[in-house]
């Protein structure tokens, strides 16, 4: 069992690192959907089949189509003048080694957490309905919310609004 | 039963974020600084289900759904923006977009 996490772990760190160092966008979007499916496996391991599912349909599913549908409409290919500047290797170092210094700092943070109550059962999908329909209802409303917000604010910033401009100012 | 330690998971989940900070920070397109941010809100989910199966608890799952659906509003809001933007400028380079007052 401890294989398949490690494997699905490796997979997604690489596919990770793929996806964020690919020229061409529509690439690195397909890695980043192999690691999210990388990391549903996790999820998969980590008791949570419902969080697994979910981030399949939403995640590789809805969220992932929406940015390839973008970058089709943008038809990008190139990139700017900073970044072919930027993506050479003598750029990458002083953030790779802020980071990796970050990340040993992490681990060395977390080497010593209490230990956890051995319990084998998975959680499954009807706790976590009950706990989202009665402690966190208020959440779940908040959350409605935000979504209206986000429904409004795309269409509003998605429509192509006719300029209008008085027939003096218009630049001939 | 997964008898991975807890830590490794952490530690997996704490990887991925900082690639996703990496990229944050090297690279200029905005497509990319948004997958970027994906990467860092897909790992912090991560840990909040590492969490509840540590304790067998249902609420990290709960949180992961919350996150998911801010997750989701933020992408649909960001990518309008980026149409936008790329209308007016012609350009998702987002160090050409720094300027604040029209070029014309």
């Amino acid at each position: 069992m401890n294989i398949f996490f490690y494997i699905a772990g490796a997979i997604a760190i690489m596919s990770t690192i793929m996806a964020i160092s690919r020229r061409n966008a529509i690439h690195s979007l397909l890695f980043l959907i192999l690691s999210l499916l990388a990391v549903s496996v996790i999820f998969y391991l980590l008791n949570a089949p419902f969080i697994a599912a979910l981030e399949v349909i939403i995640y590789a599913g809805a969220i992932m189509v929406l940015f390839i549908f973008v970058t089709m409409m943008l038809n990008i290919g190139m990139e700017g003048r900073t970044e072919k500047k930027w993506l050479s290797p003598q750029m990458w170092i002083v953030p790779a080694i802020l980071a990796a210094v970050l990340l040993a700092d992490f681990i060395l943070a977390i080497r010593h957490v209490p230990d956890s109550p051995p319990a084998d059962q998975a959680i499954l999908p009807k706790q976590v309905g009950i706990s989202l329909f009665t402690t966190y209802l208020l959440a779940v409303e908040i959350a409605a919310i935000l979504l209206m917000a986000g429904v409004i604010g795309a269409y509003h910033l998605g429509s192509q609004k006719k300029k209008v401009t008085h027939r003096f100012l218009i630049k001939k | 039963m997964l008898t991975v330690p807890v830590e490794i998971q952490i530690i997996l989940a704490g990887i991925l974020f900082l690639l996703g900070l990496i990229g944050l920070l090297v690279r200029r397109n905005m497509i990319f600084m948004l997958m970027s941010i994906e990467i860092m809100f897909n790992s912090a989910g991560m840990v909040f289900v590492i969490a509840g199966n540590h304790w067998k608890q249902p609420d990290g799952q709960v949180m992961f759904i919350f996150i998911l659906a801010v997750t989701a509003v933020e992408v649909a809001i960001a990518l309008a923006l980026l149409l936008q933007v790329y209308h007016h400028f012609k350009t998702l380079d987002a160090d050409s977009v720094n300027k604040l007052r029209d070029h014309n």
